[in-house]
């Protein structure tokens, strides 16, 4: 009203630098509200005494529950190693030319992602009644070296076979899909300039595609740690496995399940923060949006 | 001795160049030498096969029919018992590496500061020291005008200025021969200028170089020789006064003229 008596031709439009927020009155209630019903489902899982906390902190650092966290700890470790170390050669043998490896390749995804881990981990266990005995020798010629399969076949062996070969299946895919990923150009840079197919995959090509098989990676690792589970069919005392060894002899079903629980949980969460970090790394030189801001500042129109 | 006859005779030499992608032949037949520090630009419009041509050169494509020949080797082929059998990957690889080629989307690696993407083939490729090639590429970024960029990553330069990266990372392997695939068609036309005067800057120091470009303005200037190319093969070509100046052949007339006006 001021400004028209003044100035009949002053804007109405002001300033923006001088805006205000307005204050979002909805949000907070819904904040406040989420944050009570939070509390009060805290409040309910602690007093109730069938969860039986006592009897979790009791168990949850014994012995037998730390050593089948190791178990589990080291059986994801080495699968995944294995698994994603053989998925890198499978992947390269799908994309390649040659028909044979192409093939070959294929034949082991279908395989080993078209049945069950569960079926796979039991069939590994009892290779011993479908080949008795193994051996290396030259073909209808001596034999050089011979086993009796159960002394290979151990838990631990046939739970790192059965869990390396089927990881490696969805890895193929996942490393597939990222090397896919990268741009043609790289390729023909890599190319030009006469790298190695090794160099060009070590030093070019897979830094980019780890942005697109990180994420998905980090799904891999951590369904792997609870897939490890499975084992205790085989007799692998895994962390689940001893968990359930004690239920069996004290009936604390619930409580030490949720010492398994806490611990997956935990292990999960670690993890996940290092995912984090990985992603940010091979993210270098994409997203630097602060320096890339001020370069673009002082670079003139 | 041998030193005059290997200056007079051609660094790059194709003779009867076919190349067809399906039923769609390209390539119907290019005959071109370039002599040792020759700068020939090859004009033409669109899906004339120059492009194609040149990436030939350095078997980023295969030919099915002629002969290419750099330095006096065979491309990606070679006589074993008096047969002509092709080459291993790994060969290739090595007849690549006196070859430097700057790419129309530059293709420089993301991952890898300007600095690095330029030391990448000398170490890796080529065994050169690193301290000594870190050396080189600063002399490198130096010359084209890009001392201050070494650690920025490509995003974070312009489209003009990650030419001229890649332009340095091309000659960081000290290359007998440049080539150039449309290296200014990507970038806005503000930006076309430095590029170009860096490459003029290299055809006066005497590189060899292959520039596939629509770039008239630097054939007018750089080039020793503009090559006409249309629908497959060499319509014409000579200097570029005759050729940009006084075209013979009507295709080549109908091309100045859409691109002079």
């Amino acid at each position: 009203m001021t400004r028209d008596t003044t100035d009949p031709h002053a804007p109405v439009a002001r300033d923006v630098a001088s805006a205000h927020r307005p204050v979002p009155w909805r949000r907070l209630v819904l904040w406040l509200l989420l944050v009570l019903v939070a509390i009060d489902f805290a409040v309910v899982v602690a007093r109730n005494p069938n969860f039986g906390w006592p009897v979790v902190a009791e168990w949850f650092t014994e012995r037998s529950v730390l050593g089948g966290l190791s178990v589990t700890l080291g059986l994801t470790v080495v699968a995944m190693t294995l698994g994603t170390a053989l998925g890198l050669l499978i992947a390269m043998a799908r994309l390649s030319r040659d028909r044979m490896l192409n093939g070959l390749a294929s034949l082991f995804v279908w395989v080993f992602r078209g049945t069950p881990l569960l079926v796979q981990l039991i069939f590994w266990y009892n290779l011993s009644t479908l080949f008795p005995e193994m051996s290396i020798s030259i073909p209808w010629g001596p034999v050089l070296a011979s086993w009796n399969t159960n002394d290979l076949i151990t838990p631990m062996t046939a739970a790192i076979i059965g869990l390396s070969l089927n990881e490696a299946a969805y890895m193929a895919e996942i490393i597939r899909g990222g090397l896919l990923s990268v741009d043609k150009g790289q390729y023909e840079a890599t190319d030009a300039f006469g790298m190695t197919r090794w160099r060009a995959l070590r030093r070019v090509i897979l830094p980019q595609a780890m942005r697109s098989i990180v994420p998905p990676t980090g799904n891999q690792l951590i369904s792997m740690i609870k897939a490890t589970s499975l084992v205790s069919v085989i007799a692998m005392a895994d962390l689940l496995h001893s968990v359930q060894t004690i239920y069996n002899r004290t009936f604390d079903v619930i409580p030490m399940l949720m010492v398994a629980v806490i611990w997956y949980l935990l292990i999960t969460s670690v993890l996940s923060v290092g995912q984090r970090y990985l992603e940010r790394y091979y993210a270098r030189g994409e997203r630097d949006s602060v320096q890339s801001a001020k370069i673009a500042a002082e670079t003139p129109a | 001795m041998n030193a005059v006859v290997a200056a007079q005779s051609p660094l790059v030499r194709a003779i009867g160049v076919h190349k067809s992608f399906g039923d769609n032949e390209v390539l119907k037949g290019i005959t071109l030498d370039v002599a040792h520090g020759e700068v020939v630009v090859i004009l033409g419009p669109s899906g004339s096969g120059k492009s194609t041509f040149l990436r030939c050169l350095n078997h980023l494509e295969s030919i099915d029919k002629g002969a290419i020949e750099i330095g006096g080797e065979q491309i990606g082929y070679k006589v074993s018992r008096g047969r002509l059998v092709k080459l291993s990957d790994r060969a290739i690889a090595a007849q690549r590496r006196s070859i430097g080629m700057v790419f129309q989307q530059f293709n420089l690696y993301p991952h890898m500061t300007a600095l690095e993407n330029i030391i990448e083939a000398p170490v890796g490729v080529h065994g050169v020291p690193r301290d000594a090639a870190i050396a080189y590429a600063q002399e490198l970024l130096a010359r084209v005008g890009l001392s201050d960029k070494q650690d920025a990553y490509p995003r974070q330069m312009s489209g003009g200025q990650q030419q001229r990266v890649a332009i340095a990372r091309a000659l960081a392997i000290r290359p007998r021969l440049m080539l150039f695939d449309e290296p200014t068609s990507a970038l806005d036309p503000e930006l076309v200028g430095e590029v170009l005067s860096t490459m003029r800057d290299l055809a006066d120091g005497g590189l060899t170089m292959i520039v596939v470009t629509h770039e008239i303005g630097f054939a007018k200037e750089a080039a020793d020789r503009v090559v006409f190319m249309d629908g497959g093969v060499v319509v014409e070509q000579g200097t570029p006064d005759r050729i940009l100046a006084n075209p013979t052949h009507p295709r080549t007339q109908a091309f100045l003229k859409r691109f002079l006006g």
